[in-house]
């Protein structure tokens, strides 16, 4: 599997630190209560298809990456900086509005 | 026997090898199959299951029989397939899975005792009773069944992996492969042409067909040369392409040196991962056997099979041959034979319409249903026309069509589809993205069609990544139909063989159906079809069309097995290249290291570090003298010890002080210049990440320091926060950790050495940091301690390390003290409890290290929100202590405590120690651990136990600082 790094082109997927779904980057207020903090930390979708996660090009640029692909057929389908984000995104479903 | 005038092999050059202890000669070219058949040698193993006879089924990779033991010694590699092994001066040979000999095998008892032995035997009889198993029954079938033997000795040999890319990867190098690979190679692409055998061409080797009016081999050659000339060409022979992952990954296994005697730097076999953007799949196909009983003696082939060794060797596999096939291709066996002078003593065609010929007798409509011959065949009996007949004959030809290799399209969970044209599966559209089957491979079964599609698949290829595609001329050649029909048992009594690997019979199959095994995956695991080396290659479509008709269904019904990696045995030795022993794991040295050495000091793995476990004086015999010493020397003299293994990370920037305030659990924007604070880190879920010291270098310029475990985690984690949640933010991280060298000198003598060398002698307060020099390099002063001790931490530029060490450790020494290791350090810090990982294991809150204080009401920061959760803090948790050991007695980390008087179990386990050393300052065994309300329990004591290392002791429970709980020593 390789990775296409907007700032380093494609690379091999071992240059890369795996974290964990997009949810990470939607982190409560510090007042939340305590469903919002529980969603945040431990309640996960387990899609088998397309879906949304983090990785670090740890030793590459060490830019922290949102990557869209699809768990069934491996596809990559958009690679995107952490940091280049314009807004954050609204939050969705159960997750509690913080 | 050698056929005068045939063949591509040197015959100027004789090459001797030995088989079973035998001398004999080949020449260079040869596989051991073919110069085994060379000279007059049929028998060359023995069944996997009932021990029968062997000889040479095939000529190719697929070969289910002829599998054995190359090499002698630590090199013994055993499954070694004949027809691909080529030889070499002095290659040695063994036949497997038989005893004492081939000839007289003792086990081929289990071949009278066939009727007992059929499929699904050992589910049935070695069910009970169920101690037998292990003890008796596995080893004793164990022992009778299996192949060739490992030689239990470390493989001295050496294997290597490589990663190539290209714009087009073809896989084979017949007539498909040969015109996909010049098309794209004068359209200018980076081609990579693959192929299994060591030498290219494919079928064209081992067929008289002409091709654009030259023999085949000419043809190849002259194409060869053409793509060899090109610098946007690689040919890689002897590499079979194993397996096709994602993104255009394909894993290969390239032979580089098994053709050739062993020598110490050459490689066996180089495992490489290409990366292709487009890929042509031109295999091939492989023939495929009838089954009829007893057709698995030596001397029965597959009939392209023959053609191999006659047109491509040189070499007549029989003296008086027969052919049993479907199709007027195979017949073509038969007129090289008879071109060669090789009597045909009868075709055998099931089509009752078969064509007959002025050159040999056909039998049309008529099949063969038994042989005969102990140690090779001797004799066939056919059916024809409602009478029996035997026909002498040492070499059946077998033919019952061709699969297309179509293997590789089912890695990527691809099904194949059936083809009723051709009696076979053909590869399912885009069953790889990227990879393009295109002759045999994909059913296309004439030369001249092969040579098309060759060009027409490069040309999609080319036209997928958008390069353009010259007009390939397609030479003229061989253009046949391919006609047959179906046949794949015979009927009748006895044992027809479908998988010849794992011995699998079409009674096996029926058996599997008649017990209700219907479905292909449950017949497969029932009866080991397909499960052999060789995967079925020769085996699948026969067992799943008898299977078929045995549930009355038709094949496309019965589904297939998949194919899955690799498509050939690829050795664990070649994948793991590079990770035996140290391997190519990293290793990170100090720049004291070479300094540490030199004075004896064994090397610790910190992770991949390497630090100084201790620096053993003359007269010392164990570590713990060393270690006594050592920590006595810093708590009366100084000691220097290297601590650069710590994470650094500078941060700078606007915000600086901003970001750690929220990273941090305590407030950094509060720290005045030219001061260090110490910082607790914590994860989201609110447990402890890290610990350390950060210092302000300026007024947004801060060192962080790490622990050594936990520097990557935290500079992944300060980057994520960092472009995660204040990407807009002024501020920027970047780790420093080798960049500078740091070395700890810490005792009541610290500051007295120092005075002497620093060039700017810096009046620092505890926690203080200064830029100062000495011996002209600029560096860095902290006032920080990790011992308890009065403690200095310089840190210089890298390249000074060395340097600076042994100059520090000199000047230690002259006054009493010295440079000490690990273990010194690690007693130091327990005596002042201070934590390291062993404490923040991961599963600890500030709460439990007795740190929650330091978490900052005034703001936020990460972890904060989380480690307010029910049940993260209160007496429940397991709290940091110091325990001391009572008696005197050992103890040891890894123990767990529990309440005097009550029962030892999990249920009752109070808590567990987590570092443990002796304390000379004290006189005493010294702990940390953590126990349950731990922190009003001190006084109390706790029954430690160890059953691992049978350990029983009482302990004090104790505050964690044992050693100078005021930090006097500290600020002095």
């Amino acid at each position: 599997m390789r990775i296409p790094c907007p700032l380093c082109g494609p690379r091999d997927r071992r240059e890369f630190y795996y974290y964990g779904a997009e949810d990470y980057l939607h982190r409560p207020a510090p007042d939340a209560p305590p469903e919002a903090w529980d969603a945040y930390l431990h309640l996960r979708d387990n899609p088998a298809g397309i879906t949304r996660d983090l990785w670090y090009h740890e030793t590459g640029c060490t830019a922290w990456l949102l990557v869209t692909r699809n768990t069934v057929t491996h596809e990559i389908l958009e690679v995107a900086l952490v940091a280049g984000r314009t807004a954050p995104k609204p939050a969705r479903g159960r997750r509690a509005a913080p | 026997m050698r056929v005068a005038g045939k063949g591509l092999v040197d015959r100027s050059t004789t090459v001797s090898f030995r088989f079973d202890g035998q001398s004999l000669a080949g020449h260079p070219g040869d596989t051991l199959a073919s110069a085994l058949l060379a000279n007059g040698v049929k028998l060359v193993g023995r069944s996997f299951k009932y021990h029968r006879p062997r000889g040479i089924l095939t000529a190719g990779s697929e070969e289910p029989n002829a599998l054995v033991e190359v090499l002698e010694g630590n090199q013994q590699t055993p499954n070694v397939r004949a027809t691909v092994q080529e030889i070499f001066e002095g290659l040695t040979a063994q036949s497997q899975n038989r005893w004492p000999s081939l000839r007289h095998d003792l086990l081929s008892v289990n071949d009278l005792a066939a009727p007992f032995l059929s499929a699904g035997f050992y589910y049935k009889t070695f069910m009970w009773p169920r101690a037998f198993w292990e003890k008796l029954y596995e080893p004793a079938i164990r022992r009778a069944a299996g192949l060739g033997r490992l030689s239990g000795r470390h493989d001295g040999a050496v294997y290597e992996k490589a990663w190539a890319h290209c714009d087009l990867l073809v896989i084979g190098s017949g007539p498909t492969g040969l015109m996909a690979a010049l098309t794209a190679a004068r359209a200018g692409a980076d081609v990579i042409l693959a192929d299994e055998d060591a030498r290219m061409g494919g079928r064209l080797l081992a067929e008289t067909g002409q091709v654009g009016g030259q023999s085949g081999p000419d043809w190849v050659a002259g194409v060869l040369a053409e793509l060899a000339a090109l610098p946007n060409v690689r040919l890689m022979t002897r590499t079979t392409v194993t397996g096709a992952y994602d993104d255009g990954t394909f894993g290969a296994l390239e032979r580089v040196g098994l053709h050739l005697a062993p020598q110490a730097d050459l490689p066996r076999e180089c495992f490489w991962r290409i990366v292709a953007r487009r890929t042509v799949l031109a295999a091939g196909a492989l023939e495929r056997p009838i089954a009829f009983r007893n057709n698995d003696r030596p001397g029965i082939m597959l009939a392209g099979a023959i053609r191999s060794f006659l047109n491509r060797y040189g070499v007549a596999a029989g003296q008086r041959v027969t052919l049993f096939a479907n199709s007027d291709a195979a017949r073509q066996t038969a007129r090289d034979l008879q071109a060669a002078g090789i009597p045909v003593a009868g075709v055998i065609d099931p089509r009752p319409d078969a064509s007959p010929s002025e050159e040999f007798p056909v039998y049309a409509g008529a099949e063969v249903i038994d042989t005969a011959g102990r140690l090779a065949l001797s004799e066939i009996t056919i059916r024809h026309k409602g009478s029996v007949t035997r026909i002498e004959t040492d070499l059946l030809g077998l033919s019952g069509g061709w699969n297309p290799t179509l293997h590789l399209t089912c890695h990527m969970n691809g099904r194949p589809i059936w083809s009723p044209e051709i009696a076979a599966f053909v590869p399912a559209p885009n069953a790889v993205p990227g990879l393009i089957p295109a002759g045999s491979a994909a059913g296309v079964f004439s030369t001249a069609r092969c040579l098309a599609d060759g060009v027409a698949a490069a040309r999609r290829a080319l036209a997928g990544i958008g390069q353009r595609a010259p007009d390939v001329p397609v030479p003229e050649a061989e253009d046949g139909s391919y006609e047959l029909q179906p046949l794949w048992a015979v009927p009748g009594k006895g044992r027809a063989w479908l998988d010849f690997a794992n011995d699998v019979t079409v009674k096996d199959v029926r058996l599997s159906v008649q017990e209700n095994f219907r479905s292909v995956e449950h017949m497969k695991r029932y009866t080991t079809q397909g499960m052999a080396p060789d995967q079925g290659k020769n085996s699948n479509v026969a067992a799943l069309a008898v299977l078929a008709d045995a549930t009355g269904r038709g094949i496309p019904e019965t589904g297939t097995t998949t194919f899955r990696p690799p498509f050939s045995p690829v050795s664990i030795a070649a994948m793991g290249a590079g990770g035996r022993a140290a391997g190519f794991a990293p290793q990170r040295f100090l720049t004291s290291d070479q300094a540490s050495r030199d004075r004896g000091a064994p090397m610790i793995e910190a992770g991949l570090w390497y630090r100084p476990g201790y620096f053993p004086r003359p007269g010392e015999t164990t570590w713990r003298e060393s270690c006594d010493r050592e920590v006595a020397m810093v708590r009366s003299t100084v000691g220097v010890t290297d601590v650069s293994t710590l994470g650094k990370i500078d941060i700078q920037g606007a915000d600086a002080a901003r970001f750690l305030d929220l990273v941090y659990t305590n407030t950094f924007s509060t720290l005045p210049v030219g001061r260090v604070r110490y910082g607790l880190m914590l994860r989201e879920d609110g447990m402890v990440l890290d610990d350390g010291t950060t210092a302000r270098l300026d007024e947004h310029h801060f060192l962080m320091t790490t622990t050594t475990a936990a520097a990557g985690q935290v500079m992944r984690h300060l980057d994520f926060v960092q472009q995660a949640f204040c990407a807009a933010w002024d501020v920027r991280t970047i780790s420093v950790t080798e960049t500078w060298a740091q070395f700890a000198v810490a005792g009541p003598l610290a500051r007295r050495l120092l005075s002497g060398f620093l060039e700017t002698p810096a009046g620092l307060p505890f926690m203080g940091c200064a830029a100062v020099r000495l011996g002209g390099v600029a560096a860095r002063l902290f006032r920080i301690s990790f011992s308890g001790e009065e403690g200095y931490e310089i840190a210089v530029p890298a390249r000074y390390g060395e340097a600076l060490f042994r100059d520090l450790v000199a000047r230690a020494e002259t006054l009493g003290g010295g440079a000490y290791g690990m273990e010194a350090l690690n007693v130091l810090r327990i005596e002042k409890g201070f934590i390291t990982h062993a404490e923040i294991h991961g599963r600890v809150t500030a709460f439990d290290i007795g740190l929650d204080r330091m978490v900052s009401p005034a703001k936020d920061c990460i972890g904060k929100a989380a480690s307010r959760r029910p049940g993260l803090t209160g007496p429940e948790r397991e709290q940091l202590v110091g325990l001391r050991s009572k008696s005197g007695a050992a103890i040891t980390a890894g123990a767990h405590l529990f309440t005097p008087g009550d029962a030892v179990g999990r249920e009752t386990g109070q808590g567990y120690v987590t570092s443990v050393g002796f304390s000379p300052t004290l006189g005493a065994w010294l702990a940390l651990g953590f126990l349950k309300n731990g922190r009003a329990r001190i006084g109390e004591t706790v029954r430690l136990v160890d059953h691992l290392r049978g350990i029983d002791v009482l302990c004090e429970v104790a505050d964690p600082v044992f050693h100078d709980r005021e930090g006097v020593k500290l600020r002095a």
